[in-house]
């Protein structure tokens, strides 16, 4: 059976034209108003309380409208964004070190390989200065310099100093600012708050999004919420993967049922794999845990020599180690992209020269730099994350290199969405890592946290008052048929699930799968691969359908009945992963084709075949997508191979 | 190794509530706390039995999500770590291990070892931020903040929301939690102007929210992952103070 077939292009009706920086002051021009007194009227919906949900809802809310606001965790400041721990980049150019909004732009799209729009992009970097401004206004403690000024830092690779960030907890810090601007919101009465809520359908009436289908978390009631548009900031699917940096709850269950009513799903296989990780310690391993990308840094990367070598680390003498990633890349050296530090990694290991009970681990070694610049000062920059490093692994990473191996990190693919940040579906709005826009094939340090946060506050307050102005759309209620269908729909999922009583648990499939998926849609994929793995998803979920085993009933918190419904869409996902993966044959930014690589290893993108974003469009479980292409040009930044030696 | 947990079982919040033993068998010193529970589950799924409850989420100690007591103590032995972070070195092979929630008045017990935290987000609708509307906001080096008082402002702002303070307070008390949003905005020149209204917003919040007053028994700072310091409390009370002096001429307060 064939896997795809392929249907008609697709465009992106909201794009405007001219010169890439009058863009987006012209689409907020033309962007149509609505007037304070209607958006009183005006109900919107934002599934997610992360950098993107949590600042969208706060600002919608500031405009006047009504915001109902849900999150699966028990308070809207657990978000997963909390964790991001490097910084945030802004084109403030406070160094004085030839950064700007082009630079950023630049930077941008070329770490992207060339697979992002440059409209968003750009747009991207002009609302990157604003962010700084509002986020320091909300009293959020950056870093400083003695003078009181913002420091800031290099991070990723980046030939500037653009990275602001408060710690390694930046993105906690953030997410604070913008979960207590929502908190005010609510106290005011302008955001009703459901938290332990969860997503479970969305409701299309007449072509348009209208409302939401949730289910209680803690009593087990289903509702249905309408509103007159609503915004998915429910983040990325990582955890498809089983281990993944992602919080354990992360899911992909709004993003898909929304793709199940006819939202396209854009470049799904784009997935960033973060280089410094902390590696797997046994089969009951149930996530990874990042290493901030700072420490790069300072610390050396290497593996010893020759295979198989159980010497400790610091019996290998000098001449017998190799600092791999500065012999490979002698001008970027240990602070090489993460795509292609992880590459490097798997590479070393699959030679047989991995570090580490597992053998799949590489050193990061802080020696040299303990001699250079003493403890103290080691202490001082990364103090807290050797701390986490020891208490995690048990080992001194001051007396013995840290090992470290890629792990699941980010996922660049997501709901298409066009200018406006609008779906396929009108009035679906998709908002940060929930959607694939700005980040092509690859996401760069620090980036994440800004889009989040460009998309929440600056973009989508402006985008969605253009659909509402073009309302009000006819009054509907929980009574409408499509509503009553999305809600039964949600009931018989249910009540399937817990019917099966199979034996084997949801962690157990949600595990195999995962392992399929990093073995075959990981950091390296080839086509004999995804087929196999197409085939073992298909035969797994078959399996998951007649032996889960979910305990008790749909009547209050039931943890596993929650794990087996999203365990159940990443079933799906997995499979058009592969599907994705599988169609391009080329290699960009996370997606290496091992048959698509150049003389020495490194990605050999295809752009006159590939440059293009995939959209799928859901026909039916296992039935085949359609692929929808929509043409990536590049005006301003030339599409060139992209080179860290 | 092999444990002995004692786990408290609740199936919801009109349950009264037990304490329930299972042996554990081949448990590594490598596993996390959470990871040990994760198969418990797993083997009381597979036996029939329901699984324990347990809130989770990031489970790299910055979420805030998990709490638990073990055996009396927030988060366990080790000092600065979350239960999540919190891995089974720390235990003798052999060991009998208590599980208990969160006990507050103000966090009522939703199953097993689950409360509701809400009154915390209560605390923080009633004045824990700046009010900054987005796009209101001056250019961020308009206003410089020694670094002295920036680096302080974020000690304070490292609170991950997590309860164990209020846990481990004889009085049940969320006044670290509290003071240390006030600590960190009040030591800022953002925060000035809602500063006197802040305090007296978020303390009658917390009030209302049933958690009790502070005795400065210092249990709280003892076992914060965070180590939010006890002195945080003092600068809430010094503006506390400052603030119902200034009552009379403070609009809306």
């Amino acid at each position: 059976m064939e896997l795809f077939t392929e249907g008609e292009p697709l465009a992106d009706p909201k794009a405007p034209d001219g010169p890439v920086e009058k863009r987006w002051e012209t689409r907020r021009f033309e962007a149509k108003l609505v007037n304070p007194a209607n958006r009183r009227k005006m109900t919107v919906i934002v599934v997610g309380t992360g950098l993107a949900g949590g600042s969208a809802a706060a600002t919608l809310a500031e405009q006047g409208y009504r915001v109902r606001s849900y999150c699966y965790q028990d308070s809207p400041r657990r978000a997963h964004s909390i964790a991001a721990q490097g910084g945030i980049n802004a084109a403030k150019n406070y160094r004085n070190d030839g950064d700007s909004v082009h630079r950023l732009f630049y930077d941008t799209v070329k770490g992207g390989d060339f697979r992002s729009r440059e409209s968003n992009v750009h747009r991207l970097a002009e609302v990157s200065v604003n962010i700084i401004d509002q986020c320091v206004a909300q009293g959020v403690p950056f870093a400083r310099e003695y003078g009181g000024l913002l420091d800031t830092r290099s991070f990723g690779g980046a030939q500037v100093q653009r990275t602001f960030y408060a710690r390694g907890q930046t993105g906690q810090q953030l997410l604070l600012g913008a979960y207590q601007a929502l908190e005010r919101q609510i106290g005011l009465g302008n955001v009703e708050m459901h938290t332990r809520h969860e997503m479970l359908e969305l409701v299309v009436v007449d072509g348009h999004a209208r409302g939401i289908v949730v289910r209680d978390m803690v009593t087990g009631e289903i509702s249905t919420e309408m509103a007159d548009a609503v915004v998915l900031a429910s983040g990325g699917y990582g955890n498809v993967f089983y281990l993944s940096t992602n919080a354990k709850g992360c899911n992909v269950t709004a993003s898909w049922r929304a793709h199940r009513k006819g939202a396209y799903f854009a470049n799904p296989c784009y997935t960033q794999i973060h280089p410094t990780c902390i590696p797997v310690s046994g089969d009951h391993q149930s996530k990874l845990t990042l290493m901030s990308e700072s420490l790069r840094n300072d610390g050396r990367v290497w593996v010893p020599q020759h295979q198989d070598d159980d010497r400790a680390p610091r019996d290998i003498p000098e001449d017998e180690r190799d600092y791999y990633l500065e012999r490979i890349y002698p001008s970027f050296g240990n602070l090489v992209p993460r795509d292609i530090a992880s590459r490097a990694a798997k590479n070393v290991c699959d030679e047989g020269r991995g570090v580490g009970p597992t053998k799949l681990g590489v050193y990061l070694d802080f020696a040299d730099a303990i001699d250079r610049l003493g403890r103290k000062a080691i202490e001082a920059k990364y103090g807290n994350l050797f701390e986490m490093y020891e208490r995690i692994t048990g080992e001194d990473p001051y007396q013995v290199p840290m090992r470290i191996y890629p792990a699941v990190h980010y996922t660049m693919g997501g709901l298409w969405v066009d200018y406006d940040l609008q779906s396929t579906i009108p009035g679906l709005f998709v908002i940060g890592e929930a959607n694939f826009s700005d980040h092509g094939a690859n996401r760069l340090g620090a980036s994440a946290l800004m889009q989040g946060l460009a998309d929440g506050y600056f973009v989508l307050p402006t985008t969605i008052a253009h659909y509402l102005a073009s309302g009000p759309r006819e009054k509907v209620d929980a009574s409408h048929p499509a509503a009553v269908q999305a809600r039964r729909e949600v009931e018989d999922r249910i009540a399937r699930l817990l019917a099966v009583d199979g034996d084997r648990t949801v962690d157990s499939f949600h595990r195999e799968l995962g392992q399929i998926m990093w073995e075959h849609c990981g950091m390296e994929r080839s086509e004999a691969g995804l087929r196999k793995a197409i085939d073992e998803i298909r035969a797994l979920r078959e399996q998951f359908w007649q032996r889960v085993r979910v305990p008790g009933d749909g009547e209050g918190l039931n943890q596993s009945l929650e794990k087996a419904g999203r365990v159940a869409d990443f079933f799906e996902l997995a499979e058009l992963m592969c599907v994705d993966a599988l169609h391009r044959e080329e290699s960009c930014g996370g997606h290496f084709r091992a048959e698509h690589q150049t003389p020495d290893g490194e990605a050999q993108r295809d752009d006159d075949r590939f440059a293009y974003v995939a959209a799928w469009e859901y026909t039916g479980t296992g039935e085949p997508a359609v692929l929808h292409k929509e043409d990536l040009t590049f005006e301003y930044v030339h599409p060139t191979q992209r080179s860290y030696k | 190794m092999n444990l002995t947990l004692r786990i408290w079982r609740q199936s919801g919040p009109q349950d009264k509530g037990r304490m329930v033993t299972y042996p554990v068998d081949d448990v590594s010193p490598d596993m996390s706390f959470l990871e040990m529970l994760d198969v418990l589950n797993e083997r009381l799924i597979l036996a029939g039995e329901e699984p324990v409850a347990f809130d989770h989420d990031c489970r790299e100690g910055i979420c805030g999500m998990c709490g638990l007591m073990i055996n009396g103590d927030a988060h366990g032995p080790q000092r600065g770590t979350t239960a999540c972070q919190l891995h089974m070195r720390q235990f003798k092979d052999g060991e009998t291990i208590d599980i208990e929630p969160w006990r507050a008045r103000a966090f009522p017990v939703i199953k097993d070892l689950v409360v509701n935290r809400n009154a915390f987000d209560k605390i923080i609708a009633a004045g824990g931020y700046i009010t900054a509307p987005t796009g209101s906001a001056p250019e961020a080096h308009a206003a410089p903040v020694a670094k002295a008082n920036a680096d302080a402002a974020f000690e304070s702002a490292a609170c991950i929301g997590c309860g164990a303070c209020v846990a481990a307070c004889p009085n049940g008390s969320g006044m670290l939690f509290t003071a240390a949003k006030v600590t960190q905005l009040s030591l800022l020149p953002q925060g000035q102007p809602e500063r006197y209204t802040r305090v007296i917003g978020m303390v009658d919040a917390h009030d209302e929210a049933g958690f009790g007053g502070c005795t400065n028994a210092g249990e709280c700072t003892a076992v914060c992952p965070k180590g939010i310091p006890l002195n945080t409390i003092g600068r809430l009370n010094r503006d506390y103070l400052t603030a119902t002096a200034k009552r009379g001429d403070t609009p809306g307060s």
